[in-house]
């Protein structure tokens, strides 16, 4: 299967979408188009399997390898394994389900849905990227469509937050770039060339100073787009005022490159400073945790409530990374795909809700359950799947990071497990009182001043698909965890085998 | 020799028979209406641009004064082509202007000063065409004539202009003395690295640094750039400060060095100076000709990032961002020059509201401002990309550091042109511009030049395989 069809189609889809006029036609080319990426991303994971299943065990499958700046060992190299697979699934799922939600945009539906393509192709190109510039040249490309997204089609105060956005999330690539640059010339691909595959680095021992160097730059940097304490300030602010599509491709797609990449970049290729600086990344992750769901507790606004408790729940990503065993290694991953279609499903109820109430304030909200029962019932899977409720994804992923946390014998991992684990009763908190406050009660009348349209309000068809297919894909999680698990695993394995061939 | 001289210098020829075209115009008694006058013009410049890429000369002349190469046709070439933008898209400004035919006679002396310039295998010849280069541009920034500013950038252009070829001159000189030769074969196997060479290579410097307007010598651009016509600003900020690069590339990987260690603290000094302190300004500026001034400053400092890298991944990456702020740049000042042609504004207040009234324009803008910003897939990221790239192969990482987060500074002021462009509303938006196809073509290839020369590596390729 050729990898770059996952470039091209949203690619050429959002070129498609440009010399049209009007908004019915741009969105019709952006749903065919995302349904084209699912069923793409769903053929891949057939192959994938079909391969694996015929004892194909190289590192990564469907390679393709072209020379692009030949003086400077530049390739465009792709090729995915478990890990990327898994991400591109998610990509796919979010991408249909933040096309079906924006369907109705008020103005410049072109615009919005070229960015939102462009925006899917960044993260798709970034996922299967095996050479470290076309990886970062993807991380960036998603950079400025979120910045315009925010600022032309959010809400409140739009402009800062997208500055504020695009400002940080720069700053980090500007750190991977360091990091990358720094990578690079330390490798050695034989008479003194160096190289950028990820794969050749892969087989190379880094120099233990530079890796000590470097690793900070490139966990940083990805670090700040995963949501890494203290640089998650971006976060609430950016998600918060995006408008609803954007807030979903945010923390369910662009949140989840940070992870990969410290994962893929960081900790891949450079091991051996990964665990000399694990105990660091373990604490912020720990911070980042526990301050993420107290300060959600503090919030009143519905979108800084996911907002904050992504915080939170990427931290766990960030814990799994640095606990370094196999299994939470895994726990990551699956914490990120299950995050990203929860916190989809999340933003996509909040999106729903402030479309017919005009307010996302608590306070203002109550009783829904009897005039939107769709959406009353959406909100409420997607704060159990939140809370961490067995049957959901959110249960699964977080009990394979606390395994994995719990199978390294060292004290200090386990505390830090301990700390994580106790978060879960606050996130149980705030989201019970959410859920609570919003659904059940009684009926407020008042939305943001305005009277509560009467009823027949519920869910229209393109929302209900939208919700439909992401409670799928956590609940497929949720029950049947094997499938996801053992696509992941053997990535991690690779991953870790680097690591217990250097360190011990 | 007559076929040599005919050969060799076939562009240099070209351009002087396009002024010479022009000076007859202008004598004769006919009336010409500007419209047809530009068109016939720009013919003319497009003819010159293609006979660039049709024959490509090599070889030296007047005693190794004068030499040429594929790369230096090359450079030839990309100043032809800046040009034509400029002049393309100068053509709503011109066209109510009276003096048609000396702006370009100016315009192309300029150019073939930079040409000889360019060409230079001796200080000397070097020195001529420098000074052939700056003294039509002071006439040229007095151009918009009913204007006080005007006059003003001209004469503070050439006051600073003379007061760094100065400098120039007596580094010359002081080179002069201390290795008896100006050729500059001669004088890389005369010089030592001693101190006093090093203290004559340092006025040479500033003389440089005085035409690239980089941090101490920048001074003279805000003014200048403000006061001058658009199509004059952009001019001195790509195809100038272009051409005086080359020269630098070509000068500093070439003949000096026996001096690269001294000229490496040396640019690395000013590069960081550059760039903190052109965006520091680029902040806070109002005017959109100041604002792009300033960032061009900054800009500046990135080049020396690569011009740092002291290899051949060095000099191509310099190069080849010089061909990509071609573009971009121009793409920028395109539509601000339309923008002030037909309306007359031009500060950053005015483009509030702009995509609601202009939405193509707008991209226009946004794409050239993001190239500049070096945001990919515009052709910026690369340029930029590669310069950093070239200049941490010297192993010194603090430049990369305070380069990578100086991107992220000039990262804001262009962003905050696009806020206000985009997302704010105004009450008195721009009205809706109708352009000439002639600046749309300009743009076009701007637009085109900055989505595919990064995407595509032929041109870095190319530039590479030159220096080799």
């Amino acid at each position: 299967m050729n990898l770059s069809l996952l470039i091209l189609l949203p690619l050429l889809s959002a070129v498609a979408i440009i010399p049209l006029k009007g908004a019915k036609p741009a969105r019709v080319i952006s749903l065919i188009s995302s349904s084209l990426q699912l069923i793409l991303a769903f053929a891949l994971l057939y192959f994938y399997w079909n391969e694996r299943s015929a004892g194909n065990t190289a590192a990564m499958l469907f390679e393709s390898n072209y020379t692009w700046y030949a003086p400077l060992h530049i390739n465009y190299h792709v090729g995915v394994d478990g890990i990327s697979v898994a991400m591109i699934l998610l990509t796919a799922f979010v991408v249909l389900a933040g096309i079906l939600v924006s369907w109705n945009v008020e103005k410049l539906n072109r615009e919005f849905f070229f960015l939102l393509l462009f925006l899917s192709m960044g993260a798709y190109g970034f996922f299967i990227s095996l050479d470290l510039f076309t990886l970062f040249f993807f991380l960036e490309v998603a950079v400025i469509p979120k910045f315009l997204l925010i600022g032309i089609w959010g809400s409140g105060k739009k402009e800062y937050s997208a500055m504020k956005l695009a400002l940080m999330l720069m700053a980090g690539s500007a750190l991977v770039f360091v990091g990358l640059i720094g990578l690079y010339l330390n490798t050695n691909a034989g008479n003194g060339q160096h190289t950028f595959d990820l794969l050749q680095i892969a087989q190379m021992n880094i120099p233990l100073s530079a890796q000590k160097f470097f690793f900070p730059f490139a966990f940083v940097g990805f670090g700040i787009f995963g949501a890494l304490f203290p640089f998650h300030t971006w976060v609430p602010d950016g998600h918060s005022s995006a408008p609803t599509a954007a807030s979903m491709f945010l923390a369910g797609i662009s949140m989840k490159l940070g992870g990969y990449g410290c994962l893929r970049v960081a900790t891949f290729l450079m091991p051996e400073a990964a665990h000399q600086y694990s105990w660091i990344i373990i604490v912020l992750a720990s911070i980042a945790i526990l301050y993420g769901a107290f300060a959600t507790m503090m919030q009143t606004d519905l979108k800084y409530i996911n907002a904050y408790s992504s915080v939170s729940h990427c931290g766990f990503v960030l814990l799994g990374i640095g606990i370094l065993t196999k299994t939470a290694i895994t726990g990551a991953v699956m914490q990120m795909v299950s995050h990203g279609l929860m916190t989809a499903l999340f933003f996509a109820g909040i999106g729903m809700i402030y479309d017919r109430t005009h307010t996302r304030q608590l306070s203002q909200l109550g009783g829904l359950l009897k005039i939107m029962p769709f959406i009353s019932t959406v909100f409420v899977i997607a704060g159990l799947c939140s809370l961490g409720l067995p049957g959901f994804s959110g249960f699964v992923a977080e009990v394979t990071v606390f395994m994995g946390g719990w199978q390294n014998v060292d004290n200090f991992y386990r505390i830090a497990t301990i700390v994580a684990c106790a978060s879960i009763v606050v996130t149980a908190v705030y989201i019970l009182r959410a859920v609570g406050k919003v659904i059940m009660g009684p009926l407020t009348m008042t939305g943001g001043g305005s009277p509560l349209v009467p009823k027949g309000i519920d869910a229209k068809w393109n929302e209900r698909w939208a919700a439909i297919l992401l409670i799928t894909g956590i609940v497929a999680i949720g029950v049947a965890p094997f499938w996801l698990n053992d696509l992941v695993t053997p990535a991690a394995e690779t991953i870790l085998n680097k690591l217990s061939s250097i360190v011990k | 020799m007559l076929n040599d001289f005919l050969y060799l210098m076939n562009a240099e020829l070209l351009i002087t028979i396009i002024i010479f075209i022009l000076l007859f115009l202008k004598l004769s008694n006919e009336e010409w209406k500007n419209e047809g006058l530009l068109n016939f013009i720009n013919i003319l410049l497009v003819i010159n641009l293609a006979a660039g890429f049709f024959y490509i000369p090599k070889g030296n002349l007047f005693g190794d004064m004068f030499h040429t190469s594929e790369l230096v046709t090359f450079e030839k070439n990309l100043l032809n082509l800046g040009t034509l933008i400029i002049s393309l898209q100068s053509y709503d400004w011109l066209k109510g202007h009276k003096h048609v035919p000396e702006f370009y006679m100016l315009l192309l002396s300029t150019l073939l000063g930079m040409f000889f310039m360019i060409s230079s295998n001796n200080l000397l010849m070097f020195y001529l065409g420098l000074e052939l280069s700056t003294i039509p541009l002071a006439a040229l920034s007095n151009f918009d004539l009913d204007k006080r500013r005007s006059s003003e950038a001209a004469f503070k252009m050439i006051i600073s202009s003379a007061f760094s070829s100065g400098l120039l001159l007596f580094g010359i000189s002081m080179l002069y003395g201390a290795t008896g030769t100006l050729n500059f074969m001669g004088l890389k196997a005369h010089l030592t690295g001693n101190s006093f060479q090093v203290f004559s290579f340092i006025l040479l410097l500033a003389g440089f640094a005085f035409k690239i307007s980089a941090v101490p010598f920048h001074l003279w651009t805000a003014d200048v750039y403000e006061g001058s016509p658009v199509a004059v600003t952009s001019y001195l900020s790509v195809i100038s400060k272009g051409a005086i690069l080359f020269v630098m590339v070509s000068v500093f990987y070439n003949v000096f060095t026996p001096l690269a260690s001294s000229w490496y603290n040396m640019i690395f000094l000013i590069s960081v100076a550059t760039m903190i302190i052109g965006n520091l300004f680029a902040l806070r500026q109002q005017n959109m000709k100041r604002f792009l001034a300033f960032s061009s400053i900054a800009q500046i400092g990135f080049i020396l990032v690569g011009l740092s890298a002291q290899s051949i991944a060095g000099s191509s990456s310099v190069i080849f961002f010089i061909l990509i702020y071609i573009f971009s740049n121009l793409g920028a000042f395109g539509v601000i020059s339309l923008v002030s042609a037909i309306t007359g504004k031009e500060d950053m207040d005015d483009y509030r509201g702009f995509y609601k009234t202009n939405p193509v324009l707008s991209w226009v803008l946004a794409i050239s401002l993001f190239s500049l910003a070096g945001v990919p897939p515009m052709a910026g990221f690369f340029g930029k990309f590669f310069l950093l790239f070239a200049g941490a192969g010297k192993g010194n990482y603090s430049l990369i550091v305070i380069a990578a987060l100086n991107m992220v500074v000039s990262l804001y002021y262009y962003l905050k042109v696009i806020k206000f462009m985009f997302m704010d509303a105004n009450e008195h938006p721009i009205q809706k511009i109708k352009a000439h196809w002639q600046p749309k073509m300009a743009m076009a290839i701007c637009v085109g030049g900055i989505l595919i020369t990064g995407i595509a590596s032929g041109a870095y390729n190319y530039i590479h395989s030159l220096l080799k």
